[in-house]
């Protein structure tokens, strides 16, 4: 060997205390799953901010200055829930946006995360814990999902549909909804070990079914009280309902408010745990 | 630096692993050598604290890996069977990101994925996608990306199955030097070549249990002649041939497409075969390997 040949070895490089990785990773093993995740999107970043930026206007000029035409003409001036239209229906879309961003991530991202690009087994192999990939796989969705959401209240904001903070609170709320919902999905796909189409189900059967029913374009008073349920057990519901007051103070008692942040926190909670539990079986072969 | 008694892992009514003893010594290439299904690997993942035991005792470094899998892992290389690599980022990204996942600060990460890649040959692939790598590339990025946390041992799930001849020798030779440099290999396979160069010491395995240990030259010693002549008659005739050899060398083994005669001469063993009038259609006179070793333990092959 000659002198200039460094003594060290390659696999002892020096200075890595193996204590303090294990401590370290022990705490801070969520946000470097989000690190990882965060790293892999900038492949993306431009399609999505496209996208992110595209949809919004789309649908709220769509959606609202076209529809809204014929609602507010049928309303007259009490327009609905005594607001316009598009004002009306500004919080559901950007709501409901960020419920499908999450459901997407956590379907596709979490099977292939287990199948596809097997991901979860090779971070297995690490310090980290099942708990910290369950937490920090969420929290990049959450950063994907901020990127609608961000476009919508912009948008808002420009066409001076209801307040400013209103607008930015809805961000807030937009997220507490990604995370229940996102767990929930999570929890489910996290149990699928085989892809046999039924993937695409929350797609067509809980993601569009709880748009249509969860008092988005409409209120949820105006369907037939046979229906009303399908908008109670539905986090989007929940989410519209605290967004309304947000953006243009809609009317709504305190117990309720209650009740709704309660909700989504408790799916949050319990889809989580439940995540956790189905990644730890499926990481301990 | 590795030691378990009694180590064992049930699925459901299968045994995978029944019950095996082994210690590894610090700066030792450790090999666990068994046909597919062996329980190879499961014990591999009981190592790395990926996989919690069913039963016995196991110490990695100072830990029980079932309470401190982090402690023990942070001081592990691993190099799974499927390279698990993320495909969609940058060759160096990989690197990194693994990196990150030990808490390590990211200059730190940056600078060490450079040197890696450098040992691994991959440095003009540095911000190459990961899926445009051949299979040789892509097992030389994943015993990188095991070095990232300068791990006290590396253990790595069939390192060259899947490659073609020259990316194993290629791969042979980075394992070589990690090994001169004193890293603790330990490795399973099923090839005999592979487990003869790379290995001071190992445990033949099947079906879940250790059959056999020691040092490749050893074991030869132990279970084998030092020559084999290798007699091929046709698949029809060869049982019949083998008849016919009774007596020569200190045993026959019939195979579907060969016989084996196991002497210290190989060459008299051959002239024995002429002098009873058989003239078989092919013969070749061999070193013993493993290979024999593994079909005098189980009466099988490695690779069926």
């Amino acid at each position: 060997m000659s002198e200039s040949m460094p003594t060290r070895t390659l696999a002892d490089a020096g200075g890595v205390d193996h204590g303090a990785v294990a401590r370290r990773s022990r705490t801070w093993g969520w946000w470097f799953v989000a690190e990882h995740r965060i790293r892999a999107m900038r492949s993306y970043v431009f399609s999505w901010v496209g996208l992110g930026i595209g949809e919004p206007f789309l649908y709220i000029v769509g959606l609202g200055f076209g529809l809204g035409m014929l609602v507010d003409a049928n309303q007259g001036e009490q327009g609905v829930d005594g607001v316009p239209y598009i004002v009306f229906v500004a919080p559901a879309l950007a709501l409901a946006a960020a419920m499908q961003t999450a459901a997407q991530e956590n379907t596709y991202g979490v099977f292939g995360g287990f199948k596809w690009f097997p991901m979860f087994f090779s971070m297995g192999g690490t310090p980290i814990s099942a708990a910290h990939i369950v937490l920090g796989f969420q929290l990049s969705v959450l950063v994907r999902v901020l990127l609608p959401l961000t476009a919508f209240a912009v948008v808002m904001i420009v066409l001076q549909l209801g307040t400013v903070g209103g607008a930015l609170v809805l961000i807030g709320i937009g997220l507490l909804l990604a995370t229940a919902f996102g767990f929930a999905v999570m929890s489910w796909v996290s149990t699928q070990t085989d892809d046999r189409g039924q993937l695409s189900f929350i797609e067509r059967f809980v993601v569009v079914p709880l748009t249509l029913f969860s008092g988005t374009y409409f209120p949820l008073e105006t369907l037939p009280l046979l229906l009303q349920w399908i908008g109670w057990i539905s986090p989007l519901w929940h989410a519209v309902e605290l967004g309304r007051t947000a953006l243009y103070g809609a009317a709504i008692e305190p117990m309720m408010l209650l009740v709704h942040v309660g909700y989504l926190v408790a799916i949050a909670v319990v889809c989580c745990l439940l995540s956790i539990r189905t990644f730890a079986k499926r990481l301990d072969k | 630096m590795i030691e378990a008694t009694g180590l064992r892992k049930q699925y459901g009514d299968f045994t995978a692993v029944d019950g095996i003893d082994f210690a590894i010594e610090p700066g030792e290439a450790f090999g666990f050598l068994g046909p597919n299904g062996a329980g190879k690997s499961t014990t591999m993942r009981m190592i790395a604290a990926t996989s919690t035991r069913s039963a016995g005792d196991l110490r990695v470094l100072g830990f029980d890996p079932e309470t401190h899998g982090p402690e023990v892992r942070a001081q592990l290389g691993i190099v799974p069977q499927a390279d698990q690599l993320d495909e969609e980022l940058r060759v160096v990204d990989n690197l990194i990101v693994y990196g990150r996942y030990f808490g390590l600060p990211l200059d730190y990460v940056k600078r060490r994925s450079e040197e890696l890649l450098e040992f691994a040959q991959l440095t003009e692939k540095r911000t190459a996608r990961v899926d445009g790598l051949s299979g040789g590339m892509k097992r030389r990025l994943t015993i990188a990306r095991g070095l990232i946390n300068a791990p006290k041992a590396m253990l790595l799930d069939e390192p060259t199955t899947g490659l073609d001849p020259q990316a194993r020798h290629v791969l042979w030779d980075r394992l070589f030097r990690l090994k001169e440099e004193g890293t603790t290999l330990v490795l399973t396979t099923h090839y005999m070549d592979e487990a003869e160069q790379l290995c001071d010491r190992l445990v033949v395995i099947d079906k879940g249990t250790i059959v056999a240990e020691g040092s490749p030259a050893a074991l030869i010693r132990e279970y084998s002649t030092r020559e084999v002549l290798e007699v091929r008659f046709g698949s029809a005739r060869n049982a019949q041939a083998a008849e016919a050899m009774a007596g020569i060398g200190q045993r026959i083994e019939v195979l579907p497409d060969r016989v084996l005669v196991y002497d210290h001469d190989g060459e008299a063993a051959m002239s024995a075969v002429h002098e009873r009038g058989l003239s078989p259609i092919t013969s070749l006179v061999r070193r013993s390997s493993l290979e024999d070793v593994f079909l005098r333990l189980t009466g099988r092959s490695l690779i069926e």
